[in-house]
């Protein structure tokens, strides 16, 4: 920690994430694509109705945002990460498919943090109410499905340097877990 | 008796709406500095460097601090001597959170609770008036994000838990929120009242700025016992482990039933935006 963050480019592969552990601090760059927990119930239910869904999985990293519009002259309007326990009854079913990288805050429920160990994939965290910093990131977006859901439609963005932290890790590690433990004054 | 336009309510909570998306209050950002020197663990000092950054530029390109722009929230003491005139206040006050929403491109996060289907522009609003002595008319403009709202509790205690009981449930509910609301926070907490008095409290306390003391003695003590108590769990600036958990304990108390210890805590992330204003 404090050392120079781990460079990642999208899509990611196993050897990517692999070498990415709980604590360590990442910049990416390349392509993610936004859902919060309406979205991800509209692909869980395309998936189990045996339909193709409106954007790759596999080597993916999605970004739990809704972000503010955005006002004239800019890409995005603030694009902070949401809580991510709402995406949990959705995200293991994604994984399987070969997601990669969940973007979020906030914890993750044992049995997705058991099945980042299974499929290979991380969950990073971006710091939450920091919207107007991380929107600074986002070089281009548009949305790629679901519009009607507004705020949460699912958008393709085109990122650079979006800095994250690893909190889960494929050796089934938790830094909300350790990180607390750390500086937990009995 | 003095009078005040609908027309002026609504362009007031307008940019109130907009500025407080925009705007940090500098009682926030002095605690993010006091936070930092504080803090041991170096990614927290590196959050909230993160967090002082992002309010600098939230304020300097008008982009909202935060995605959540909110549930507006609206806090109102109207004067007995002062006549609203040209409409109904209610109708002002949703109508000009409708314009500060749209003119200032902030998120609309207000949907049905099943279709989940968004209203569109941001209302309805939460709406609490109370009617003072006096000719003026103060609105408190208070746009509360969902996540720090979410592990948010209420608790019917019985009357023998007691101060410890009191503080052992504050504490959980801080810990079990652990990283979700967006530490450092703010933790709201109203004793006493009744069932839906005492979240009205816990909210209420939430309006009063970091850089200001509680005026009760008795109340500052808790609040100092409660923080330090918080502070020691670990969880830290985004709940990666940190000394600042929570930036400060806000106590309302009042009387209750003889039969009940009624206790609300209302969680409020580092994003607190409160604007106060007096028409």
């Amino acid at each position: 920690m404090g050392n120079h963050p781990i460079h990642l480019e999208t899509p990611l592969s196993d050897q990517d994430i692999e070498i990415l552990k709980a604590g360590d601090r990442v910049t990416i760059s390349g392509i993610l694509y936004t859902a919060r927990d309406a979205a991800h119930k509209r692909l869980i239910e395309l998936l189990e109705a045996g339909k193709d869904l409106p954007i790759p999985v596999q080597g993916q990293v999605i970004y739990y945002v809704g972000p503010s519009p955005a006002s004239p002259g800019r890409v995005i309007g603030a694009a902070g990460p949401t809580t991510s326990y709402r995406m949990d009854p959705y995200a293991i079913k994604l994984m399987q498919l070969g997601l990669k990288g969940m973007i979020g805050k906030g914890k993750r429920a044992p049995e997705v943090k058991e099945a980042m160990v299974k499929y290979k994939a991380v969950y990073m965290a971006a710091v939450g109410g920091a919207g107007a910093l991380m929107a600074q990131a986002i070089k281009e977006a548009r949305i790629v499905a679901y519009e009607d859901l507004g705020p949460e439609a699912i958008r393709q963005l085109r990122v650079e340097n979006l800095p994250a932290i690893v909190v889960n890790d494929t050796l089934g590690n938790d830094l909300y877990i350790e990180g607390q433990q750390k500086y937990m004054i009995e | 008796m003095r009078q005040i336009s609908t027309e002026r309510i609504i362009d007031a909570v307008k940019h109130a709406a907009m500025n407080g998306n925009f705007e940090l209050g500098e009682d926030v950002v002095q605690a993010f500095h006091t936070a930092k020197k504080q803090e041991e663990s170096p990614v927290a000092k590196d959050i909230l460097d993160q967090l002082i950054e992002n309010s600098i530029l939230a304020r300097e390109t008008r982009v909202p601090m935060c995605q959540d722009t909110g549930l507006a929230v609206i806090f109102l003491e109207l004067g007995q001597d002062l006549a609203i005139i040209g409409g109904d206040l209610q109708t002002a006050i949703e109508e000009g959170i409708r314009q500060g929403y749209k003119e200032g491109y902030l998120r609309k996060s207000v949907c049905h609770p099943f279709t989940r289907k968004n209203t569109g522009d941001n209302t309805p609003v939460i709406t609490h008036i109370e009617v003072v002595p006096g000719d003026k008319l103060t609105i408190w403009v208070v746009p509360k994000g969902g996540g720090s709202e979410n592990m948010s509790k209420l608790f019917m205690l019985p009357p023998a838990a007691g101060w410890v009981g009191v503080k052992e449930n504050i504490i959980q509910t801080v810990i079990s929120a652990g990283p979700n609301p967006c530490p450092p926070t703010i933790v709201g907490v109203g004793i006493g009242g009744n069932f839906e008095r005492s979240a009205l409290l816990a909210k209420k306390s939430l309006l009063r700025p970091l850089d200001i003391p509680n005026p009760d003695p008795e109340l500052r003590e808790m609040e100092k016992e409660l923080l330090e108590a918080i502070n020691k769990s670990g969880i830290g600036p985004q709940g990666l482990g940190g000394r600042i958990t929570s930036l400060a304990v806000h106590i309302l108390m009042m009387p209750c039933h003889i039969a009940s210890l009624p206790l609300a805590v209302n969680i409020q992330c580092h994003a607190s935006r409160h604007v106060k204003i007096v028409l």
